[in-house]
């Protein structure tokens, strides 16, 4: 069985994404999902790159797949893809584009970057597991809050909740991008249809760390990643 | 006899009983006849809802943790509503599924456009060459080319119809050839459920009649060894879908090629699958006349 990673990429990452970015000026919390993924892949998914292909990993599901710079530093971090790739981001024998794709990248359970795709792979997946009697492992789902616009993950998240499917974790990294806003909390949309949330400050590790460990059971679980701007 | 939908419903609900990788997804369509199965296997007979954006997601994450999803509703809300689904939450992920569909181009004749697709086949086209393209011709074919998909990990689409023929071809994935032509004589290719009519039309018309419930991968070798120049194809979706397929199979070949089908325009109009056929020029007096006029317009 695979164990939780614990390790500190903190050190690491902000040389990583310099080399992904070509930029000295900005530090790396200029990147909406670092924390978040810093905190998932540093404490909390059980997955390794040993184990990409073995049934009881858990998944992270990397919807908004927007500007992965920060996801690909980390994956470096944590030794599934090369440094070195990270020096010629979307170049034409590069394997890392502007949006990820599983196929090309080790580590990177789907691709994506067209919006709102995601959740209903995230929610295929964990009934996959959850049929095949893999109980263990956990699906994590990261999504932007303006990605929400995208009607498809509102079927996912009415069904998600209806049918109490409690092995997945929902992250939403909240930089208030949503051009029309939410009106009454993001966290509302999903409570309303049975999901338990968590909202924190997006660049607060424990509190972070609490969220995506906060799941109860017979429900999926939302977390909300305040992010303020820069 | 049974029609196509109950041998897709047997059929998948034997499959779902035999074999624990099968999973199957609905978007409320044909609930209630899976209901039975769903209660002896609830973690894989999966009910999202009306939401035909969700039932591809959710087929291709079971995809991806290894199982073989089936979905299924209407042509129109699988394939038309959901494609860009389909197009990366299957395709782009490297994951395929059977996609099983009913109401084909006008068996909701009288609902209207909205439970029509005549494109379906034509938007599998434009995902490449990957999908492999069922198109029955009667309901014996359904449940053997069911099993089979279900035993691959390809990605395949089921296009049942109302309209079926006399009699079941379950070999003919290949180009088979009903009625012999003399020597050069036209090659008629009748996909699915187009057969009876197409045989009813060519009588005592020397052309050789083939017929296939596969047009994807389409036969091109089958076309080549039965083409002399004159090529007729009769398809029961949009008109044209199979062209350029044939064009290129043929294009070192001089030919000529009449691509018989459902027209792109909305008729706005109601009625029964007989008059849409009629409407379309797909009922044998029409095909009779289209064809007639093809071959007679050089030298015939």
């Amino acid at each position: 069985m695979t164990t939780a990673l614990t390790t500190d990429s903190s050190a690491r990452l902000p040389g990583l994404i310099r080399r992904l970015t070509g930029d000295e000026k900005h530090a790396p919390s200029a990147h909406s999902t670092i924390d978040v993924l810093q905190v998932l892949y540093d404490r909390v998914l059980r997955v390794t790159p040993d184990t990409v292909d073995d049934p009881e990993r858990d998944r992270f599901l990397l919807s908004k797949g927007h500007g992965p710079a920060a996801y690909y530093a980390v994956l470096a971090a944590h030794g599934f893809i090369p440094d070195t790739w990270l020096d010629d981001l979307a170049g034409p024998a590069s394997r890392l584009g502007h949006h990820p794709d599983r196929l090309l990248v080790p580590g990177v359970e789907i691709g994506s970057g067209s919006l709102g795709h995601g959740f209903g792979l995230a929610v295929g997946t964990a009934l996959g597991l959850r049929a095949q009697g893999l109980t263990k492992p956990r699906v994590y789902l990261l999504l932007g809050d303006a990605e929400l616009d995208e009607g498809s993950n509102h079927e996912a998240i009415a069904y998600a909740g209806a049918t109490g499917l409690d092995s997945l974790t929902a992250v939403v990294v909240d930089n208030a991008s949503a051009s029309h806003g939410w009106a009454g909390g993001i966290a509302s949309r999903f409570t309303v249809n049975g999901w338990t949330a968590d909202t924190v400050d997006g660049r607060d590790h424990e509190a972070l760390y609490a969220a995506l460990t906060g799941h109860r059971p017979r429900q999926p679980h939302l977390v909300v990643a305040r992010i303020g701007s820069n | 006899m049974t029609d196509m939908r109950t041998a897709f419903i047997d059929t998948t609900t034997a499959l779902l009983d035999e074999d624990p990788r099968t999973a199957l997804v609905l978007a409320d369509i044909s609930a209630s006849q899976f209901a039975p199965v769903g209660h002896r296997h609830p973690d894989r007979v999966l009910n999202v809802g009306i939401r035909e954006q969700l039932m591809i997601g959710v087929a291709g994450g079971l995809a991806l943790t290894g199982l073989r999803p089936i979905a299924h509703s209407y042509a129109t809300f699988l394939v038309d509503r959901a494609y860009e689904q389909i197009k990366l939450d299957l395709d782009h992920q490297g994951v395929g599924a059977v996609l099983v569909s009913i109401g084909a181009s006008y068996d909701g004749s009288a609902e209207g456009r909205t439970h029509q697709s005549p494109g379906d086949v034509a938007l599998f086209d434009s995902l490449g060459d990957g999908w492999t393209v069922r198109v029955p011709g009667h309901p014996d074919e359904v449940a053997p080319l069911l099993r089979t998909a279900a035993t691959t990990d390809d990605p395949i689409y089921l296009r049942l119809s109302e309209q079926s023929n006399a009699e079941a071809y379950p070999d003919a994935a290949r180009l088979r050839v009903l009625r012999r032509g003399g020597t050069d004589a036209p090659l008629v290719v009748a996909v699915g459920p187009m057969l009876d009519p197409t045989v009813a039309a060519t009588e005592g018309m020397d052309v050789t009649v083939a017929y296939t419930h596969t047009p994807r991968p389409f036969d091109t070798r089958g076309l080549r060894a039965l083409v002399d120049t004159d090529v007729v194809l009769v398809e029961p979706y949009l008109a044209g879908t199979s062209s350029a397929l044939v064009s290129r199979a043929l294009a070192d070949v001089p030919h000529r090629l009449l691509a018989l089908g459902v027209g792109q325009t909305d008729l706005r109009r109601y009625g029964n699958p007989a008059d849409h056929a009629r409407w379309h020029g797909l009922d044998a007096d029409g095909l009779r006349r289209s064809i007639s006029a093809f071959l007679g317009s050089v030298g015939g």
